[in-house]
């Protein structure tokens, strides 16, 4: 702790509130589960997919890649797991990041994740949409 | 009232490298480590579908990496971390229903974590190599 954080007015009920840790927790303990329940016939989907076309060319995997029955997984696929994936890794970060950077790299990889998301679900329309 | 206690050194707990591995904290800590590994695959799968997307050309290098021997490697290896974290993942979910905390339940679960990691593994290659990989 930071005793100069200690010379301030705020009680410690105050500070716990202000700093979240009593108030989003829930939440984000929730996202987890729920994310991780959706993912699991998702990712068993995709692998069982993945395993299906082993040593398909790319025509083939494209006409696979471009029904809706792929393209609405998959989309659903990346959702889930970029927002897993970010908070799973929100919370290694807050558990081994300690200096100032910590809020930055939070920021970070939150960005990133959204950003490979996106990149994701617009490539598999792509091809979805494709003629 | 509040600062003679917190200014004072709190006790901290012993540091992980005392204590003897176990089942419980090793596949606490590889679920944590899959995860992380998770992450990077998440990567790989988005530039594949990019360069799915971005036409045969683009697509071409990407199978080739991921068709050579050290992209099987790699790629058997995700597997097997995705298949313990997605085993670990459910023995969690069945633990947040407040059930198989008691000791024998848990090196019970824990250990077919590792088995179902291991023989999922080993049949989603096996099925691969019959398709043809």
């Amino acid at each position: 702790m930071d005793p100069q954080n200690m010379q301030n007015m705020r009680t410690p009920l105050a500070r716990a509130i202000g700093l979240g840790s009593a108030k989003e927790g829930v939440g984000a303990w929730w996202a987890e589960r729920v994310s991780a329940v959706a993912l699991v016939p998702l990712t068993l989907w995709f692998a069982a997919s993945i395993i299906a076309h082993t040593g398909s060319d790319y025509a083939t995997f494209i006409v696979w890649l471009r029904t809706p029955l792929t393209a609405i997984p998959l989309i659903l696929l990346l959702v889930a797991l970029f927002y897993h994936t970010a908070l799973g890794l929100q919370v290694v970060i807050e558990d081994y990041v300690h200096s100032g950077i910590k809020f930055a790299a939070v920021i970070a990889m939150r960005l990133g994740c959204g950003a490979l998301a996106t990149a994701g679900v617009v490539a598999t329309l792509r091809v979805a949409f494709s003629g | 009232m509040a600062s003679p206690m917190t200014t004072r050194p709190r006790p901290l707990s012993p540091n992980i490298q005392i204590y003897r591995p176990q089942l419980t904290s090793v596949l606490s800590i590889l679920n944590r480590i899959t995860g992380i590994i998770l992450s990077g695959c998440a990567v790989v799968l988005v530039v594949w579908l990019v360069a799915a997307a971005w036409g045969p050309h683009a697509y071409a290098p990407v199978q080739a990496a991921i068709a050579s021997w050290i992209g099987r490697i790699v790629l058997f290896g995700a597997t097997f971390a995705f298949f313990l974290h997605l085993c670990g993942g459910i023995r969690h979910l069945v633990w947040d229903t407040v059930h198989g905390f008691e000791l024998r339940s848990i090196y019970i679960s824990g250990w077919t974590v590792v088995v179902a990691g291991v023989v999922l593994t080993v049949a989603a290659w096996v099925a691969g190599a019959l398709m043809g990989g």
